[in-house]
């Protein structure tokens, strides 16, 4: 059942991918046509998820591969709170293909038969891997966003003859969405932090993971500091999320090298 | 009923022509009333051309009113009729026949001459559809989008800086018609004009109370440059009026500078300061041309969705003309199948109730069956051939005869 729903999801996925792609070239039809393939598509991963739900004993996503599927699905619903409108279809062009791409190495990992049966208790693995992963979701969002602030920013301060051809959202915008997104990703992070740190049994070691979460943390903690305390704005805030988003790929990479194994 | 269309435009005759023909659209609905006489008619006249509509029985007379109208030969005029009128129009009102390709105050002239001319089925219907034309080029495709002069340009590029303009201070530096315009064009997007300073305070006091703001003087050039978002400067100055060391530091704020003049007002190394971006004249025209050559492109696209369009008109007009004929042809049928069933009446006498209906039931059947296909063709043809071959029907099953028999008239 969860293979059946995986290719069209897939396939919707990829369809938006290319879509999006389009759309640059011909605004109009095959923008609405990318945001229906997002919509169905994450539809049919939610099918998928509550199909992996269902057949598994305990918690379906607490491998690697797993953790991945379960995080293109919070990407992916995260950029669609407000990725549809037209002006954000540029940043679809980088969120789509990446979503596609990292489903799919889910699946070829294993991600969309995980069986789910786990060490761990359903309820902490629920509030520990589902926030963290709903935290990073936050911070790839943001940096998808400060990506394009960049570029943005860039054609602008060239004054590049193209600049209205590709129309993104606007400087004002991008910036106040990935301060905002960082704003409401960083509390969800702590939550499934704390819960972790509830589970460090008195004397055990902290391996060099949580370190990294930890910096991390600090790093879009100390962001979010600077832009609602001190005012940072512009590329400065954009080159912060960007260096923060670096430490997520970075612990994505390391849970697979060490946590979930 | 043939749709004719007789008019000319800025592609065809100069100005001094156009304005002989041109008319308010007062005088364009009584025109159009005066034309329509028992058919249709619908005067569209803006400052690019006047077209005239009319639908009637006989196309060769609505041409000679029309061109009667138009100044009797006088001036260069083009003629179209049917699905070729339908596709002028529908370019018109997608801005495709228009100076700037997608402009977009067309649509509402084409709304305007339609409310006021005499509509029937047919102009009606084609009015709806070029409205429908019009909009769906401007959502489906960017023409529409791009800005076609400096100053909207300007503003386009400000809101790409800021998004929503509403709450936007603009600081204008020089009060000549260049700022006026440019500030025309911001406050029309939501931006609020906070300041106005000039070496001609005259001018600059004008200018404020126009759009609402203050004038202040020059020597606090550099205070207004604080509080504002929006810079535009346009002054006959031979030297820089904006120097680098008058901005300060915008912690994060962006500053969007629009130099207009020539030579310069605004020192370009404000350009490499942070959140900062300054755009002279050269790329505003720049933006402009690129801009341009993309309604050229996306008109290319724009063309397809109005030739999709006429041919659906085309369709419709025809399936108006051969709906009677079919109407005819069943109506023929069903009196040979009655009349038929009639005289045999007396040699199914001995039939029961049960009975009698399925002769009915067949009968009916082999009529429908025999006429399925050639009503079937006949739809296609008259879509894709024209009337033609209705007149072929008409004639090889005698429906002319008929109407004649029953209408000696």
């Amino acid at each position: 059942m969860a293979e059946l729903l995986f290719w069209p999801a897939l396939l919707a996925y990829g369809e938006a991918a290319v879509a999006y792609a389009g759309d640059v070239r011909h605004p109009g039809s095959l923008g609405r046509l990318a945001t229906w393939g997002v919509r169905i598509g994450w539809l049919v991963q939610t099918a998928l998820l509550i199909a992996q739900a269902v057949r598994a004993d305990g918690f379906p996503w607490d491998t690697w591969a797993g953790s991945l599927n379960l995080f293109v699905w919070l990407v992916v619903g995260a950029y669609l709170i407000w990725g549809c409108r037209p002006r954000f279809r540029l940043l679809g062009l980088v969120v789509m293909p990446l979503a596609a791409l990292l489903l799919a190495v889910s699946y070829a990992a294993g991600g969309v038969d995980a069986s789910g049966e786990s060490g761990y208790s359903t309820l902490f693995l629920v509030l520990h891997v589902g926030l963290v992963l709903a935290g990073f979701a936050g911070f790839t969002l943001a940096a998808a966003l400060a990506g394009l602030y960049l570029w943005q920013e860039r054609q602008l301060k060239h004054r590049s003859s193209t600049v209205l051809r590709f129309r993104a959202p606007s400087l004002v915008t991008l910036e106040s969405l990935a301060a905002r997104t960082v704003a409401f990703a960083l509390p969800v992070l702590t939550l499934g932090m704390a819960a972790g740190f509830a589970r460090i049994r008195h004397g055990s070691e902290l391996d060099p993971l949580i370190v990294l979460t930890v910096l991390t943390w600090a790093v879009y903690g100390g962001f979010l500091l600077l832009r609602f305390g001190a005012g940072w704005r512009g590329k400065r805030a954009a080159y912060v999320t960007l260096a923060g988003f670096a430490l997520v790929v970075a612990l994505q990479v390391s849970l697979q090298m060490g946590h979930f194994a | 009923m043939s749709l004719v269309l007789v008019g000319t435009s800025h592609l065809l005759a100069p100005v001094e022509d156009r304005e002989q023909v041109a008319v308010d659209l007062e005088a364009a609905a009584e025109l159009a009333a005066a034309l329509a006489d028992g058919g249709e008619a619908v005067c569209l006249s803006t400052c690019n051309r006047t077209e005239l509509y009319l639908v009637r029985g006989d196309p060769e007379e609505a041409e000679a009113r029309a061109i009667q109208a138009l100044g009797a030969g006088a001036i260069e005029l083009y003629r179209l009729r049917d699905e070729d009128a339908a596709l002028h129009l529908f370019r018109v009102a997608a801005g495709l026949d228009s100076l700037v390709p997608g402009e977009g105050e067309i649509l509402g002239q084409v709304r305007s001459a339609y409310e006021a001319g005499s509509c029937g089925p047919v102009l009606d219907r084609l009015f709806r559809q070029a409205l429908h034309a019009g909009k769906k080029v401007r959502t489906e495709t960017a023409i529409a989008e791009s800005p076609s002069s400096v100053s909207s340009a300007a503003a386009a590029l400000a809101q790409q800086v800021f998004g929503d303009l509403d709450g936007c201070r603009v600081l204008l530096v020089g009060a000549g018609e260049v700022s006026e315009l440019a500030a025309r064009s911001l406050t029309k997007r939501g931006a609020s004009i906070s300041a106005v300073t000039s070496r001609t305070q005259e001018r600059a006091t004008y200018l404020a109370a126009r759009f609402g703001g203050r004038a202040v003087p020059f020597g606090t050039l550099a205070d207004e440059l604080e509080q504002a978002d929006v810079v535009v400067s346009s002054t006959s100055s031979p030297d820089q009026v904006v120097s680098r060391d008058l901005v300060r530091d915008r912690k994060g704020r962006p500053l969007f500078v629009i130099d207009l003049a020539v030579p310069r007002d605004v020192d370009p190394e404000i350009a490499a300061l942070d959140d900062c971006y300054l755009y002279d004249i050269d790329d505003l025209e720049a933006v402009v041309s690129e801009s341009m050559s993309g309604r050229w492109r996306e008109a290319e696209r724009a063309e397809s969705i109005t030739s999709h369009e006429a041919e659906r008109f085309r369709d419709w007009q025809a399936s108006r003309d051969v709906v009677p004929a079919i109407a005819s042809l069943r109506e023929r049928a069903e009196t040979i199948r009655s009349g038929e069933l009639a005289k045999a009446e007396s040699r199914l006498e001995g039939l029961s109730e049960s009975e009698r209906r399925t002769v009915e039931s067949l009968t009916t059947q082999i009529v429908n069956k025999l006429l399925h296909v050639p009503i079937v063709r006949l739809k296609e043809a008259a879509a894709t051939e024209g009337t033609g071959y209705v007149e072929v029907a008409r004639h090889l099953f005698g429906l002319a005869e008929d109407k004649e028999n029953r209408d000696p008239k």
